[in-house]
């Protein structure tokens, strides 16, 4: 545990501890002096890193075998790299395969995100507005209820979804898929501890008694304090939408309106159809790869923000 | 929006209002409405609605003579002595009890390892564990499938350089391996979860402890747990959810895999979706979709209602 010192942790160390200093009184002190920075510990980082290995190993594994070719995937270890670096040629063929679909089911899957997530994110925003700043008869009772939604599971809604959207003829459509993630229970509640929290009742009042509406109020001045809680319901609508696999599976029978999930399985099962079955297995993980870009990207380079926002609905859930 | 309509909406939502409230105040009341009715007519349209819907068509029975007909709860009787559904629950319920604790305990160890400042590159640690939220179930068992498979996977190679016969898609060990898949995908998820409530811990307290000689282990005992409490709550509750509707990895890893076990009634969710799409059994589906809903629900809210209701005082 201690084969490691920081350099601060260790200068205070050599400061404090005094060679006839007891075992109990020594802990004390560097505690005392470390408590904000104490000494890094090697045995915790290692089984920490344990963890982070489990949960990158995956990734290692999709990038190395998305560089290597149908023949190399099928013949070479799993961690190590093909004969022939092949990622260009594999990326290339993904967009060809099938006449290009795949930039079709791109297209879709940022149609469906896109939309959806701002969609949402505004509706959450203007509804956790009403909630935590306007008066307004049935709040509780609305309160329970949307509380109360979130612990509905997604899967068994979606089959009465699918039920009542087949009957009015909205199923095959890109609506089927849009209208249903318009809707973020989880979001509304969110956006209303921050607007409570974050959003100063005087400031809204002043706005108004200079003459802006309700609406404007909203607009001009609540929304922008509510930026960092927007970028994490918006993010986190985001995953879920580009991540949605139910949803459009049951909804969607034509794969012009497919999103990237629903086509990557699709290609999967291509692949794995025993005997005649088309050998793409390198494709699979290629468009695999090309699907989670997008979405670490986001996470990475919007950090800052959603880690706040996230911070917050935990502190306060 | 226009004075006149905000007027309207007063006159309709609120017939109630009395006269002698104050106009700020009653100006207040249809606004609060008019700004919570997009999400609110929308919620109704895509939660309220189809659950009555299904409700009502779990009525109806498709026959081979006379199509759908009214059966009354027939389909819910038949639902109760239907073993295969049975199988299913108890199924995902093993898989809760099992993966749940595993997966907390390790998102609160790696939250409490982080939060401890004990860490070398801590930042590119908690950065990596979290990123596999970020990647669809589809494509996470898609190389998890692979990956594990003895056909092109690792445990092939290990096979043929061991000559062992091990095989993580085995019928015993089907589970076990979604379970990993599982694990994988939200473990950093909850470890943020419970990191974020650390940080919110206030650092005078672990100055006064360690005044007061606490060791780690009781800092950890006496203050980082009880603060977890109320989030580990939510994340049981949230986890019982998620796990209770494990859909998307059993779907799609017999095409990857053979042999492994699954059959088309592997959880409840994969049974519906058999029964209303393979089998056209649309009434029956509802029917499913509703009771598992309300088991769902039940064991959420028997684990710990406080946690919702707490919010709900806040």
């Amino acid at each position: 545990m201690r084969s490691r010192t920081s350099t601060r942790a260790a200068s205070g160390e050599a400061h404090v501890v005094t060679p006839g200093a007891s075992i109990r009184d020594s802990r004390n002190r560097r505690r005392l002096y470390s408590v904000d920075n104490p000494k890094k510990s090697v045995t915790l980082t290692v089984m920490t890193g344990l963890s982070a290995l489990y949960c990158l190993l995956p990734l290692v594994w999709l990038v190395i075998n998305a560089t290597k070719s149908q023949a190399d995937f099928v013949s070479s270890f799993g961690l190590a790299p093909g004969h022939k670096f092949a990622l260009w040629d594999n990326i290339v063929e993904v967009f060809r395969y099938q006449n290009g679909i795949f930039t079709r089911w791109l297209l879709n899957t940022v149609l469906y995100v896109v939309v959806g997530a701002a969609v949402s994110t505004f509706l959450a925003a203007l509804g956790g507005y009403a909630l935590a700043k306007l008066h307004f008869s049935g709040k509780r009772v609305l309160l329970f209820v949307i509380l109360g939604s979130i612990a509905v599971p997604g899967i068994a809604l979606a089959i009465p979804q699918f039920l009542l959207f087949a009957h009015l003829g909205l199923t095959n459509t890109p609506w089927a898929v849009l209208i249903p993630s318009f809707i973020n229970p989880f979001g509304l509640y969110l956006m209303w501890v921050f607007t409570a929290e974050a959003v100063p009742t005087d400031l809204l009042d002043a706005a108004k008694v200079d003459g802006a509406g309700e609406f404007r109020t909203f607009v001009q001045i609540a929304l922008p304090m509510l930026a960092p809680a927007s970028v994490t319901v918006l993010l986190f609508s985001f995953v879920s939408i580009w991540n949605n696999y139910f949803l459009p599976l049951i909804m969607l029978k034509d794969p012009n309106w497919y999103p990237l999930t629903i086509g990557l399985n699709q290609w999967n099962k291509l692949g794995s159809t025993a005997g005649n079955g088309a050998l793409i297995q390198n494709l699979v993980i290629t468009a695999a790869l090309l699907t989670i870009i997008p979405l670490i990207v986001a996470f990475l380079s919007l950090q800052r923000y959603w880690q706040s926002g996230l911070s917050l609905g935990a502190v306060k859930g | 929006m226009g004075h006149a309509g905000r007027l309207d909406v007063t006159a309709v939502m609120s017939p109630d209002t009395t006269q002698h409230q104050a106009p700020a105040k009653r100006r207040g009341k249809q606004i609060g409405l008019a700004f919570i009715a997009p999400f609110g007519l929308l919620f109704i349209l895509v939660y309220i609605v189809p659950i009555v819907y299904a409700g009502y068509l779990s009525l109806f029975q498709e026959k081979l003579i006379g199509g759908n007909t009214f059966s009354g709860l027939a389909n819910y009787t038949k639902l109760f002595q239907d073993a295969q559904f049975w199988h299913g629950v108890s199924r995902v319920f093993w898989f809760t009890l099992v993966q749940v604790p595993i997966m907390l305990l390790l998102a609160m160890a790696l939250a409490l390892a982080l939060d401890s400042r004990r860490l070398h590159g801590a930042k590119f640690m908690r950065v990596s564990i979290f990123l596999p939220y970020a990647v669809p179930a589809v494509v996470s068992t898609l190389m998890w499938g692979f990956m594990l498979g003895v056909k092109y996977g690792l445990f092939g190679s290990l096979n043929n350089t061991l000559g062992t016969d091990l095989n993580p898609f085995a019928p015993g060990t089907t589970l076990i391996s979604i379970g990993m898949m599982v694990t994988w995908a939200f473990t950093g998820f909850n470890m943020l979860i419970f990191y974020a409530v650390l940080k919110a811990v206030p650092r005078e307290l672990y100055e006064a402890a360690a005044l007061d000689g606490a060791n780690e282990f009781q800092v950890v005992r006496r203050i980082k747990l009880p603060a977890l409490r109320s989030s580990l709550v939510i994340a049981i509750i949230f986890s019982i959810i998620g796990t209770f509707q494990i859909f998307s990895e059993p779907q799609i890893l017999p095409s990857m895999v053979a042999n492994s076990g699954i059959t088309t009634d592997y959880t409840p969710n994969l049974y519906a979706y058999n029964l209303a799409f393979a089998g056209s059994q649309q009434g029956y589906a509802a029917a499913l979709a509703l009771v598992m809903a309300a088991i769902t629900i039940a064991v959420a809210y028997a684990v710990q209602i406080r946690g919702l209701r707490n919010a709900f005082e806040d």
